[in-house]
């Protein structure tokens, strides 16, 4: 309790110092890792999420290392990525593993996949908030997906494969 | 074929209403509905419905299993809402709905494990042939239902998530399904209906 009080203490007189000696708490451990990794809030990803002021058509993908049938589908998003990135579309994706889990799962599993899709982590806890902001109808559950542009927008909780990715896609940009 | 045009008539409306009322990947129950009832097999070998509970003014219907991270980091809180509510007349029923054969850390000697390691004084019950999650429309995992018995059956108080914080259980601010069985048992109207929160899907 007192260690935690410390902690706290320590913290608050260092508060809008988070550069280089806070390596005392998991939130600025968070800060510290976020050179080569974006950690957002969802007020801080949406910008992401709405872009209206361009050409391009952008496929936003929820997922997390944890989830198995999210993980079995990454390839196509790169796929997809790689084959349309001339055509002005651009996939991000939107990591929801635990902030804990950040260095020791996340980290390493991009290294392994060298992944060329930006990748962006939400840590956001106010789900209950931010969820339908992404989509009404979003249940919750991932693999969750939205293809947008400045003309339109579909939302999908499913899992894909390649095809059924590509078929989406060009309802948007055909 | 008067009787026909009716059937049509009907149908269309089933069909107009089912397009708008929708939600997300999976039909099944809205706050207001009535839950069926099920008999499924519990970790201890016997079958469990909500029937056997003859005490019981309502549920707490939780959708959890072993290997969804989400899942495991509410296993503690959902203890400690049966511990807290079962005496109250609202105990917790824990429905592990994936398919095992693709998450074979969910099968029935996964779920007597890990409730023996976690000391799950709830029933923790295995739906078999995946039959039961469709029909409450349960679409992840954790999934909560709070159901209320009235003279109709059990009906569905609260649908969501069970507080606004995965991370730290000490830094929640809004105890949904709290709220909820609180309200209820002060014969009052659940303050938030339904929720959302991040989960995994059920595996199929």
């Amino acid at each position: 309790m007192k260690f935690t009080f410390l902690i706290v203490v320590i913290n608050l007189m260092f508060l809008g110092n988070v550069t280089s000696m806070d390596i005392l708490s998991e939130e600025e451990d968070i800060e510290n890792t976020s050179e080569d990794l974006k950690v957002f809030d969802f007020e801080e990803l949406q910008t992401y999420l709405s872009h209206k002021d361009n050409n391009k058509t952008y496929v936003v993908n929820f997922w997390a290392t944890w989830c198995a049938p999210c993980v079995k589908e990454l390839p196509y998003f790169e796929q997809l990525n790689a084959n349309y990135i001339s055509k002005d579309v651009e996939v991000i994706l939107v990591s929801l593993d635990f902030p804990k889990q950040i260095d020791t799962k996340l980290k390493p599993f991009l290294k392994k996949k060298t992944l060329k899709s930006e990748v962006i982590v939400l840590d956001d806890v106010d789900s209950n908030t931010w969820i339908p902001k992404v989509d009404e109808n979003w249940t919750g559950a991932i693999p969750a997906t939205i293809i947008y542009n400045k003309n339109k927008k579909e939302f999908y909780e499913r899992s894909f494969n390649y095809q059924e990715l590509e078929t989406e896609l060009k309802r948007f940009i055909n | 074929m008067k009787h026909t045009l009716k059937t049509l008539f009907a149908l269309l409306v089933i069909v107009t209403l089912s397009s708008f009322t929708n939600f997300g990947a999976g039909h099944g129950y809205h706050v207001g509905d009535i839950a069926t009832d099920f008999e499924l097999e519990n970790i201890d070998g016997t079958k469990v419905s909500m029937k056997n509970f003859k005490d019981a003014k309502g549920f707490i219907i939780v959708f959890t299993c072993n290997t969804c991270p989400y899942a495991v980091a509410y296993e503690d809180r959902v203890e400690a809402l049966n511990k807290k509510y079962a005496d109250k007349g609202y105990p917790v029923i824990a429905i592990m709905p994936n398919n095992t054969d693709v998450k074979p850390g969910d099968n029935m000697a996964a779920m007597q494990a890990r409730a023996k390691a976690k000391g799950f004084t709830f029933p923790y019950l295995m739906d078999e042939g995946q039959k039961i999650y469709p029909q409450y429309g349960a679409t992840k995992t954790p999934h909560i239902y709070v159901l209320q018995n009235t003279k109709k059956g059990a009906q569905v108080k609260y649908i969501g998530a069970i507080d606004d914080n995965y991370k730290d259980a000490s830094a929640v601010t809004k105890t949904y399904v709290e709220d909820a069985v609180n309200a209820l048992l002060d014969g009052k109207e659940v303050p938030v209906a339904t929720t959302r929160a991040i989960g995994c899907s059920i595996k199929v």
